[in-house]
C-alpha cells in the first residue's frame, strides 16, 4: 500500500529550491548531483535516522556521511531545514568566512559527520564509524551516500571488502545512480556496471530502488536493518538534475551554477510541482 | 642499561601497555602486523585490532571514522605506504578535520636494508611536515619510543610517529628520559657547534661529539624527537650560543629536520646549517650498516659536517 509522503515531498521541494538558490548565489557548486540525491537525504533526515539537531554530538545518534561531498548544497539545505542551523546561513555557501565550505567540513558545520569532498574517503570513514559503534555496543546505524562515478575510486572497493569482512550490518550505503559524471555518461568515461553484481560479489546485501520514491527508499532501509552479518548497498536509480527540466540528465550541470534567468526558470518549475502536491 | 632494540619493537610493547590502560585505543594494520609489531596488541586485544589487508587508503579512512566516533586509532604500516600510498587520505580525512589518529609508521629510512629503494622511505618527514594540523615524532631509541607513544595517545589530534626496522643503541635509560612533547632534549652541552639529530642519528651524534673532543671541538647535542611542532626556542638558543649548527637525520636532506632547522634559523639567527642526511637520491639493497656508510649517515660524516660548519661560522 502506498503511504502518503506529501510532507516529505514538500520538504524535498524546499531542499531543491534551496539548492538552486545556493548555487546561484555562490555562482558555483554542484546542482546536478545535489538534485539527484534529495529524496535520499530527505528520507534519512526526516523519516529514518535517530538524530537530535539540538545535540549534534549525541553519542547514540545515527550517522550520515555524504561521501559524494560535492552534493554539499543538498546536505546543507537538509541540515538547515532539519534545524541544525538557521536557513539564512545557506546564503553564505562557498563564501569567505562562511561555515558552509564548498565541500563539507565537519569541524565547522553542525550535523556534518565527516569532512568529505575527495571521493571515496567518506565511504571509508563510514566503515570506521560502523566499527566504532559495534565496539561500543551502540545500536546506532551508519548511513553513507556515494556517487556512481565515485565507484571508480579504488578505496571504494578496499572499503567494500573490509565492510563485508568485518560484517558491518549496521552500515547502509546508498549509491546515487544518476549515470553521469563530469566528463559524460559513466559508460563512456569508465564503465562501472554491473554495480549490483559487483557489490553482491563483495559480500554485500544489494537492494535496488527508485531513488526518487520515498516509499521504496524507506522500504529498502527497513530491509537493510533486518539484514544480519553483512552491510547493505542500496542502489538508487536517480535522475541527475531531478526536478529542473533543463538540468535533468545533463552532465553539463554537474558543476555549474545557474545564472539569474536559469534560477528563475528552475524555481518556477519547482513551484509548479509544489501546487501539484 | 636496557638492551638495544628497534623502535618498532618498543612501539609494539608500548601499544600493549596503552591498550591495557585505555579501552579507546584501537589498532589498525595493513598486513604487516608482524613487522610493525602491532601483532602484540592484536594477540592481547583481538577485538580492538583491525587488519585492513593490503589497502592503505582504507586503513587511513577507517581510522578517521573510528576517531570521529571517539576512538584513539593507531594505524600502522611501513612509512612509504602510509605517507606515500595513503598521503591524500591522511591529508583530507585525518589532518584537515584534525581527527585523533596516530599514524605509527615503521621501516622508515635506509635501514629497511635489503628490501631496497621501493621500501626505503626518505621523504615522509617532508611530506608530513607540509600538512597542516599534522605533528611529527621520531624517537631515538626504545625508551623514547615508549614516551612518544604515550604522549601521542595523550595528545588530541593527528600524530605521525616515525619508527625504524633496525636495532638502535640505547640513548636513554628509563630514568634518564626526560621526554616532553615539542621540547628537544639537550643530551650534551657544547660551545662551538650544535648537532641537532633525530631518530637513529641521535646516538651517532653523541658518538661524533665525543670524538670531536679530541680535536678540540666542543659540540652540543640535541635530540629533536618532535619535528613538528619544532622547538624553535631551543634551536635559536643553540645558534646564539654556539654559532653553527649541524643536523642529522635518516631522511632526505630535502624537507626534513635539516630543512625545519634551517627555516627557523634563516628567519632568526642565520648561522651556518650543514645538513647530514641522504642527498637527493633513492636508496638500494644492502645491509643497514652498509647503506648508512654508503649514503653518508655515520658519526664520521657528522664530524666532517661539524668541521665544515665550524670553518664557515662567523667569528
Amino acid at each position: 500500500m502506498e503511504k502518503d509522503h506529501s510532507k516529505l515531498e514538500r520538504i524535498a521541494l524546499r531542499i531543491r529550491r534551496a539548492i538552486i538558490e545556493m548555487t546561484h548565489a555562490a555562482k558555483s557548486g554542484h546542482p546536478g548531483g545535489s538534485l539527484s540525491s534529495v529524496e535520499i537525504l530527505t528520507a534519512l533526515y526526516f523519516a529514518i535516522m535517530r538524530i537530535d539537531p539540538e545535540r549534534p554530538d549525541w553519542e547514540d545518534r545515527d550517522r550520515f556521511v555524504l561521501s559524494k561531498g560535492h552534493a554539499s548544497p543538498a546536505l546543507y539545505a537538509t541540515l538547515a531545514l532539519r534545524g541544525y542551523f538557521p536557513e539564512e546561513t545557506l546564503f553564505g555557501f562557498r563564501r569567505i568566512d562562511s561555515m558552509l565550505q564548498g565541500h563539507p567540513d565537519m569541524k565547522g558545520t553542525p550535523g556534518v559527520e565527516m569532512s568529505t569532498g575527495s571521493l571515496g574517503l567518506g565511504f571509508s570513514a563510514a566503515c570506521g564509524m560502523a566499527l566504532a559503534a559495534r565496539l561500543d555496543n551502540r545500536d546506532c546505524r551508519v548511513y553513507t551516500l556515494i556517487g556512481d562515478g565515485e565507484a571508480q575510486e579504488g578505496i571504494i572497493w578496499e572499503a567494500s571488502m573490509a565492510a563485508a569482512h568485518y560484517r558491518l550490518d549496521n552500515l547502509t550505503a546508498f549509491l546515487d545512480h544518476n549515470g553521469l559524471q563530469i566528463d559524460g555518461p559513466n559508460e563512456e568515461v569508465m564503465s562501472v556496471e554491473p554495480l549490483a553484481a559487483k557489490w553482491k560479489a563483495f559480500g554485500w546485501e544489494v537492494l535496488q530502488v527508485d531513488g526518487h520514491s520515498f516509499g521504496q527508499i524507506m522500504d529498502a532501509v527497513a530491509k537493510a536493518k533486518a539484514v544480519k552479518g553483512r552491510p547493505t548497498m542500496i542502489i538508487a536509480e536517480t535522475t541527475k538534475g531531478k526536478g529542473v527540466s533543463f538540468m535533468e540528465n545533463a552532465a553539463g550541470w554537474h558543476g555549474k551554477a545557474p545564472g539569474d534567468q536559469e534560477r528563475d526558470a528552475a524555481l518556477k518549475e519547482l513551484e509548479v510541482v509544489c501546487c501539484e502536491c | 642499561m636496557s638492551a638495544n632494540i628497534a623502535t618498532r619493537d618498543a612501539y609494539g610493547k608500548a601499544l600493549v601497555d596503552l591498550g591495557r590502560q585505555n579501552r579507546d585505543i584501537v589498532v589498525l594494520d595493513a598486513d604487516l602486523s608482524t613487522s610493525t609489531k602491532t601483532a602484540l596488541f592484536a594477540k592481547e586485544f583481538p577485538d580492538r585490532f583491525f587488519n585492513m589487508g593490503i589497502a592503505e587508503q582504507n586503513l587511513m579512512g577507517t581510522a578517521a571514522g573510528l576517531a570521529a566516533s571517539g576512538k584513539i586509532p593507531f594505524a600502522s604500516t611501513f612509512a612509504i605506504f602510509a605517507t606515500g600510498r595513503a598521503f591524500e587520505p591522511i591529508r583530507n580525512a585525518i589532518a584537515y578535520p584534525k581527527l585523533n589518529v596516530k599514524i605509527a609508521a615503521t621501516h622508515a629510512g635506509l635501514t629497511v636494508g635489503e628490501d631496497g629503494a621501493s621500501h626505503q622511505c626518505l621523504e615522509d618527514i617532508a611530506v608530513m611536515r607540509a600538512v597542516p594540523n599534522m605533528t611529527i615524532m621520531c624517537p631515538a631509541d626504545g625508551v623514547e619510543t615508549e614516551a612518544v607513544v604515550r604522549a601521542a595517545a595523550a595528545y588530541k589530534g593527528p600524530v605521525y610517529i616515525r619508527l625504524g626496522r633496525a636495532k638502535v643503541p640505547m640513548v636513554y635509560s628509563e630514568e634518564s628520559c626526560s621526554f616532553e612533547w615539542g621540547k628537544g632534549i639537550t643530551l650534551r652541552e657544547g660551545s662551538d657547534v650544535t648537532i641537532i639529530a633525530t631518530g637513529i642519528m641521535v646516538s651517532m651524534a653523541l658518538e661524533a661529539a665525543e670524538d670531536l673532543m679530541s680535536g678540540g671541538i666542543s659540540a652540543r647535542v640535541i635530540d629533536m624527537h618532535t619535528i613538528k611542532p619544532i622547538d624553535r626556542e631551543l634551536i635559536v638558543k643553540a645558534a646564539l650560543e654556539t654559532g653553527a649548527v649541524v643536523t642529522a637525520e635518516e631522511h632526505s636532506v630535502i624537507g626534513g629536520l635539516g630543512s625545519a632547522v634551517a627555516e627557523v634559523l634563516g628567519e632568526t639567527v642565520p648561522v651556518p646549517v650543514i645538513r647530514v642526511g641522504v642527498e637527493d637520491t633513492f636508496g638500494e639493497s644492502g645491509t643497514a650498516e652498509e647503506l648508512l656508510i654508503k649514503y653518508g649517515l655515520t658519526p664520521g660524516c657528522i664530524m666532517q659536517a661539524v668541521e665544515k660548519a665550524v670553518k664557515i661560522k662567523l667569528p
